[in-house]
């Protein structure tokens, strides 16, 4: 018996990449735009979704694919605004985990309506850390920081603000009510992720929502564009 | 990052390429910038490779560090802290040379000697 190393280099992540992919070639044989929405617990993503289609993206039909540990809160919430939500529940057939990867993600296609949507908005499970880590065949990765969350947060959790094409600053109406210093805060985000798009915005107020829109809109055009 | 899930993903890779054989060490390449925590990692890898070709396997982490080039100077440099604007040039398109990294890079296993042949 003697040792023998063998040569392997392959990213450990490979196979939730090779799935991925997979998802990706589906949804774009359907002509899906698929977004990764991403953020901590709490960040506002579920009421940022509420905001956007209650008035929805002109000539863009909208599903959701709503990603939790437990529960169907989030897409019960948001099944009165008439857009087709799924539910994906990380914790029955998934141990439970903190992140949605690739193969939870193909689990769930045959429940959703590729037919007859234009852009999937998959809301992942609110995590700072893990998602970044998993892609699932999304065209762009749009992360939500809210202002409650202070300065630091890049600082923290670069992976995360790096690996995102957008970043909506939440709950912009809060502003008056925190110490928080919001150009701190910019200056943080340029420092982990230099120049990337970033819009200030409050689901609540409405504010900034507009520009949201109009970034989805022009995503979506722009894979049909290239989709041939 | 959730070492769990990674470990599970370093002992499949390890598997696959040992091809039914006893592995004795694993050799994986660490970037800075993965969410990865090495003390949690080897806890977690050896409680997966439980019950596999795994079992008992040293994992040997190459931490490598974060190093970036900027598209638009050439500056390369080394970050530590959160630093990904060009000191040169302050440009923003930066490329990241090293430190992305969670390769399994080798496996060691056990090989049954071949039988001579004259």
């Amino acid at each position: 018996m003697h040792r023998v190393k063998v040569r392997v280099v392959e990213d450990a992540l490979d196979a939730n990449n090779t799935i991925a992919r997979a998802n990706r070639a589906d949804f774009d044989a359907h002509g899906v735009t698929v977004i990764n929405l991403m953020s901590s617990p709490g960040a506002g993503k579920t009421t940022l979704l509420e905001a956007l289609l209650a008035e929805g993206i002109d000539g863009v039909r909208v599903g959701v694919l709503e990603g939790d540990v437990q529960g169907s809160m989030d897409a019960d919430r948001l099944a009165s605004l008439h857009v087709p939500v799924t539910q994906l529940n990380t914790d029955p057939g998934f141990g439970g985990e903190c992140h949605l990867d690739a193969n939870m993600v193909r689990s769930a296609l045959p429940a959703l309506p590729l037919h007859d949507i234009d852009l999937l908005i998959v809301e992942n499970v609110g995590n700072l850390v893990c998602p970044a880590e998993f892609h699932v065949g999304e065209d762009a990765r749009v992360m939500v920081s809210s202002v409650t969350e202070g300065e630091d947060k890049p600082l923290k959790y670069p992976l995360m603000f790096r690996t995102c094409d957008l970043v909506l600053v939440n709950k912009l109406d809060l502003m008056p009510h925190l110490d928080v210093d919001l150009e701190r805060f910019l200056h943080n985000l340029d420092a982990v992720h230099p120049d990337v798009e970033r819009m200030l915005v409050s689901a609540r107020t409405g504010e900034g929502i507009d520009a949201w829109r109009t970034w989805l809109s022009e995503l979506v055009a722009a894979r049909s564009g290239a989709a041939v | 990052m959730h070492e769990l899930s990674v470990s599970a993903a370093v002992v499949d890779t390890a598997v696959r390429h040992a091809a039914g054989r006893k592995v004795t060490h694993v050799h994986l390449r660490v970037g800075a910038l993965r969410q990865v925590v090495p003390d949690s990692l080897a806890f977690y890898f050896e409680i997966v490779a439980r019950d596999t070709l795994c079992e008992g396997a040293v994992l040997e982490q190459e931490l490598i560090a974060a190093r970036l080039r900027c598209e638009s100077c050439a500056t390369e440099w080394e970050v530590d802290a959160p630093a990904f604007r060009c000191p040169g040039c302050a440009g923003a398109e930066v490329a990241v040379v090293c430190g992305n990294e969670l390769e399994v890079e080798s496996i060691d296993v056990e090989q049954q000697e071949a039988a001579c042949t004259a």
